[in-house]
């Protein structure tokens, strides 16, 4: 139907957008919808910028402009500027990173702390190589042989305790298989395990240390307990606390749902005990009780006693949180393991475990980062960690006075490190997608 | 710590033993070194360095006893102890000596079995305020607001005070001294207590000290000094005899810089040949050196020296000797004879 007329009331194309009306859209609709809503959103913003505008006001001048970096006395400060005094920071950094421990060694912690990195990082991102698992499961020895010192040897007879009691419990139950049911060949295998390593740890690594470096002396100059402070101290008690309370947490929540009486009945003993007493107590008898009971003159180190006592605390909270995790799943998935026929460690393992721990993970942080803050309560115990080194630092006549600057500077470090637990915590759940979407 | 120690340590653990120690003195000598309890930091008493050394007033009589037994001041290690855990460091043998501003009192003394060895200060209680509130005396303080310490001998001295003088106070109750500096600048109360000393060092920390007075009653004894355990006596002679000897190289005018010409000039005062080992067996006696003294005054110099340099006037913290200067110039410092 050529030449006929277009219908005059059909648009032939369609007209372009036009840009919303400038009250709805941009910079100022979005701040129109989110902060000017309405007469109470109003007022509400403007109260909010007024008291942030106030507060930036008192510390950006106080912590930027007025600061003083360079000067040898809080006297000194004064003299130059009435900002905040962080010359006492400039000064005392490396007491606060290190606490006492000899410059010249200073390489060593640096040099456990960067491998520290290395071996969670398969722990933490799937996407590492798997074969770093075995770097971070020696790593534990070799943070210790780094920091403390001391001969080789001593960390590797430990090793060799470890592994003394895992081929106990590989090898011996196939050994008396056939004459003891399984279940209890494996009890007495675990057993078996346990108390070999001990034994060793006890009777023969000192024996095995001598005479190893006799043959061939390896290790590093040994470094007091007493040297080691600052946010050093913090990281190692933080981190072992953390490394090791996870995964007895989980043997504990495992076997506080177990069927073997026994073994239930010390997992709930375990748990409800150390939750019934405050970390300050359980602090006290690692440094109190002990130097008491101990013969005089052994040397438990301290700090060693405050790591398990840290660790103990931590993993009975760790145990309930995780147990929530395994109450949380529907039975279904219980059955659906025991239908497929897995024995008992192969449906934690790969059926249960996986699904109770993702789960878990806000409430497994949660204990991380409480753990992590907990660690500065050892200062009642003498112990200088970074709240406890501000003790002696203010107590010189140079820095006498000060307090801000100190405590927030502290506060700047926990802040970090807390921070980013939480939001490895946050990228976690998202990668594992949690929701049950 | 090794980790060999550490097994011992753990094995040990299994044999119950309660402690008892045997002679201090040959322990620290099998060690070759003093492990010495001091305060986690207290101004000009006990603090750290940038370096991480441990300095300050009561630091330096750790020192000079190390220097006497091994001739070494650097011969030590030191143990902060908290004002909870001071005592337990000590029963337990984990130190062998505790120099941290300790009170000497009765039940210290008799029934948590120590033996004070001597006083290194005397302190007392006192008061500071701000001098635009006008008062020049304790006794005008009656209706004040109080900062003091919990748990503290002061608080039952404060309440003490002003019930003998018939006055009502009103208490603001804080734990540490960091606390009670901020609640007294921000005017929560108007008064602070605690020890002297600590009000001196308290104040050179403002930044108007001009403004605020310390008043001249001081309301309790606080004589502060060394200890060691019940039992002790031989290692405890030395700790006391240290101390002595410093104050005595004060009243003989021996510093740390002409100790070693008045050592080997001939001197007239046969006191200070004894006391520096010319004359006599008394390091002998001690079962140390003969020279021991020379050592100790070496250190830090003697018992003025170091109280001018950690606490005296031209210190910040600016405490006057008052108490403990001298018997000879008004004081009551006084060591007994060295004969």
């Amino acid at each position: 139907m050529a030449g006929e007329k277009p219908v005059a009331f059909v648009a032939e194309r369609q007209i372009p957008p036009s840009p919303p009306p400038v009250r709805t859209g941009g910079a100022l609709g979005w701040a129109r919808d989110n902060l000017f809503s309405g007469v109470f959103n109003s007022v509400a913003t403007l109260l909010s910028l007024a008291f942030v505008a106030y507060i930036l006001a008192m510390v950006v001048p106080w912590l930027f402009l007025d600061s003083v970096w360079n000067a040898s006395s809080l006297q000194g400060c004064r003299q130059v500027d009435d900002g905040a005094c962080l010359a006492v920071i400039n000064e005392r950094f490396l007491q606060f990173v290190f606490g006492f421990y000899p410059e010249e060694l200073r390489w060593r912690p640096i040099l456990a702390f960067v491998l520290l990195f290395v071996a969670i990082w398969p722990a933490l991102f799937s996407s590492a190589p798997r074969k770093l698992l075995i770097f971070s499961a020696l790593y534990p020895l070799l943070a210790y042989w780094l920091i403390w010192g001391g001969s080789l040897w001593g960390p590797v007879g430990a090793v060799v305790g470890i592994a003394i009691g895992w081929a106990c419990i590989r090898f011996l139950p196939p050994l008396v298989r056939g004459r003891l049911d399984e279940g209890l060949a494996f009890l007495a295998a675990v057993g078996a395990g346990i108390l070999a390593t001990a034994l060793w740890w006890l009777f023969c690594v000192i024996a095995f240390e001598d005479a190893l470096s006799a043959v061939l002396a390896i290790g590093l100059e040994p470094v007091e307990s007493a040297r080691l402070g600052g946010f050093l101290l913090s990281t190692i008690i933080g981190v072992s606390g953390i490394a090791g309370s996870l995964p007895i947490g989980i043997v504990l929540a495992l076997g506080r749902q177990s069927n073997l009486i026994l073994i239930k009945a010390v997992c709930v003993g375990f748990i409800e005990f150390i939750r019934g007493v405050p970390l300050i107590t359980l602090l006290f008898v690692a440094w109190l009780l002990l130097s008491y009971f101990l013969p005089p003159g052994t040397e438990f180190d301290l700090i060693l006693r405050v790591v398990i006592m840290v660790t103990a605390f931590a993993s009975a909270y760790m145990a309930e949180v995780i147990r929530g995790g395994l109450a949380g799943l529907p039975a279904g998935q219980y059955e659906a393991a025991d239908s497929l026929g897995l024995d008992y460690w192969k449906s934690m393992r790969l059926i249960i475990l996986p699904q109770a721990l993702k789960i878990s993970i806000p409430g497994i942080v949660n204990t991380f980062i409480g753990l992590f803050k907990d660690t500065t309560l050892v200062i009642i115990i003498g112990l200088l960690d970074p709240v406890g080194l501000l003790q002696p630092i203010r107590a010189d006549q140079n820095w006498n006075g000060i307090v801000w600057e100190l405590y927030g500077f502290i506060a700047l470090f926990f802040f970090i490190f807390c921070f980013a637990m939480s939001r490895y915590s946050m990228y976690l759940e998202r990668n594992l997608d949690v929701g049950h979407r | 710590m090794r980790l060999k120690t550490t097994l011992v340590a753990a094995a040990a653990a299994a044999a119950f033993s309660v402690g008892a120690h045997g002679a201090t003195l040959d322990d620290v000598k099998a060690k070759g070194f003093i492990q010495c309890g001091v305060s986690t930091g207290l101004a000009g008493f006990a603090f750290t360095d940038s370096d991480g050394n441990w300095d300050g007033f009561d630091v330096v009589f750790c020192r000079a006893t190390a220097a006497a037994v091994f001739g070494d001041p650097n011969a030590i290690k030191f143990t902060p102890t908290t004002g909870k855990t001071r005592f337990t460091a000590l029963a337990s043998g984990e130190i062998d000596l505790l120099y941290r501003n300790t009170t000497w009192t009765l039940s210290r003394d008799v029934d948590l079995k120590f033996s004070f060895l001597g006083v290194n200060y005397y302190d007392g209680q006192g008061f500071m305020i701000r001098k635009d509130m006008g008062v020049s005396s304790a006794s005008e303080l009656d209706g004040a607001t109080v900062c003091i310490q919990t748990g503290t001998t002061t608080e039952l001295n404060l309440a003490d005070f002003f019930r003998a003088n018939n006055m009502n106070y009103e208490p603001v109750p804080i734990e540490t001294n960091a606390e009670a500096q901020q609640k007294y600048l921000a005017n929560a109360c108007d008064v602070y207590t605690t020890d002297a000393s600590g009000l001196a060092a308290t104040r050179a920390t403002f930044e108007d000290p001009e403004n605020h007075v310390i008043l001249p009653e001081i309301i309790s004894k606080e004589p502060l000094g060394p200890l060691v355990r019940h039992g002790d006596n031989a290692w405890g002679d030395i700790v006391r005899w240290v101390l002595n000897a410093l104050i005595i190289a004060e009243e003989k005018g021996i510093t740390a810089a002409n100790v070693d010409s008045m050592a080997s000039a001939d001197t007239k005062d046969p006191e200070i040949k004894r006391l520096l080992g010319v004359e006599g067996n008394y390091g002998e006696m001690l079962g140390l050196s003969a020279d021991w003294a020379v050592h100790a005054i070496k250190t830090g110099g003697n018992y003025g020296e170091i109280f001018e340099k950690h606490i005296g006037e031209n210190t910040a913290i600016g405490l006057a000797r008052g108490l403990n200067q001298l018997w000879t110039k008004g004081g009551i410092l006084y060591a007994p004879p060295f004969r």
